[in-house]
């Protein structure tokens, strides 16, 4: 297969675009793309400041790697969530992200640990209040948001970036889908509107790129990233929607592309406008993020007790 | 006549002939989750494989 633009041989096909292109030709048009895609949806501008969340993986890394490149001010933000899982989890994507930083100098990455910050690591965190079922996720979610608040808005940003590709974003969709949560619907996009004072918007520029784009864009720059998942993703079901949707996709050119760009399209229009739920949001004394109860917000009560009960174990 | 698919650490003989697309469809796996690569380059999956061509596939798909 050749390229579409010069007639080498191409190094990637994307059915769904009906394109083919060859290395310099796909880092350009890679490039060109996600340009398009923060003007589009108006993510940023290069006078604002943009927090780019990175984990190690391809996707953040790929994200921070290219607006650096369209010369955006993307700063990283590196949460520590003392995961090991028999497998060193995050010291080797600590790793993968301390080797990226080093190998481009001028850029500028925040840390957060976990562990010395609040008081535990996640699945320590998790263990001691019971929440999950055996999985931190939902302690891990909950803190990750807290810490990339906080961060940006401590640190003045305008823009939250996370490496979000079509495939998390096709997944996330599917399952909402799945079981109708319109209010979900209403708030799932490329763009989240800063839902309250000092917050920054969180913005997805790779949004409309297939997984395996962003997966070729990685090593066709050489980015070394951390191929392993998170030892707690086993069985999610966010890659278990992947797998039926790529299904699909196999059979179907374009299904992905088309359900993802669809479902915008009747975003767009209003379709889930009455779903928007206008909740009042109110301010938690303790960190001063919004949240939906009165009093303390969940990740400080979550936290609050994580440190009694792990301080009640040790002595 | 065979060429080999390396798949995380999964091995598979496959015929020389086809095309990496329909190999990677015969062992099971998705062609859309998956680079393939070859020689450290990266291939189109219309490419027909070679006697003792080895491709490694890239898992693509991360979740969490
Ligand atoms: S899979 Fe791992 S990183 Fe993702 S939310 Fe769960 S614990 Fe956190
Ligand atoms: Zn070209
Ligand atoms: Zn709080």
């Amino acid at each position: 297969m050749k390229c579409r633009k010069c007639s080498a041989k191409a190094v990637i096909n994307m059915r769904q675009h009906k394109l083919a292109l060859c290395k310099e030709h796909y880092l350009e048009w890679f490039l060109a793309q996600t340009e398009r895609f923060i003007r589009k949806y108006r993510m940023f501008t290069p006078e604002e400041r943009v927090l780019v969340a990175v984990s190690g993986g391809k996707d953040s890394l790929a994200l921070w790697d290219v607006l650096v490149k369209l010369g955006y001010q993307a700063d990283g933000l590196y949460i520590g969530l003392g995961i090991d899982g028999g497998v060193g989890y995050s010291a080797q994507s600590y790793e993968k992200v301390r080797k990226f930083v080093e190998a481009r100098p001028g850029l500028h990455l925040e840390v957060v640990d976990v562990a010395s910050t609040y008081g535990a690591t996640i699945p320590t965190a998790a263990r001691v209040t019971r929440r999950g079922k055996g999985k931190p996720c939902s302690v891990c979610g909950l803190t990750k948001r807290h810490i990339m608040n906080r961060v940006a808005r401590d640190g003045g940003y305008d823009a939250l970036a996370t490496g979000h590709n079509l495939d998390d974003e096709a997944a996330v969709l599917f399952g909402n889908t799945l079981h109708w949560q319109v209010g979900y619907l209403a708030r799932q996009g490329p763009v989240l509107p800063a839902s309250h004072e000092g917050l920054a918007r969180k913005v997805k520029p790779f949004c409309r790129f297939y997984e395996r784009e962003t997966a070729a864009y990685a090593l066709l720059t050489g980015i070394d990233y951390i191929y392993e998942e998170c030892p707690y993703a086993a069985g999610a079901r966010s890659i278990y929607y992947k797998e039926v949707l790529n299904r699909l996709e196999a059979e179907r050119r374009g299904a992905k592309l088309q359900f993802y760009l669809g479902f915008l399209r009747a975003r767009e229009q209003g379709v889930f406008q009455s779903a928007q739920e206008q909740v009042q949001l109110n301010t938690c004394p303790t960190c001063g993020q919004p949240t939906a109860v009165e009093g303390q917000c969940a990740f400080c009560r979550t936290w609050d007790q994580v440190r009694e009960r792990v301080a009640a174990s040790s002595v | 006549m065979s060429a080999k698919l390396i798949f995380r650490d999964q091995e598979f003989e496959v015929e020389a002939g086809k095309t990496i697309r329909d190999a990677i469809k015969e062992c099971g796996l998705s062609p859309e989750t998956v680079l393939p690569v070859r020689d450290g380059e990266l291939v189109t999956d219309d490419v027909l494989l070679e006697e003792g061509d080895v491709i490694t596939l890239v898992a693509v798909i991360s979740g969490g």
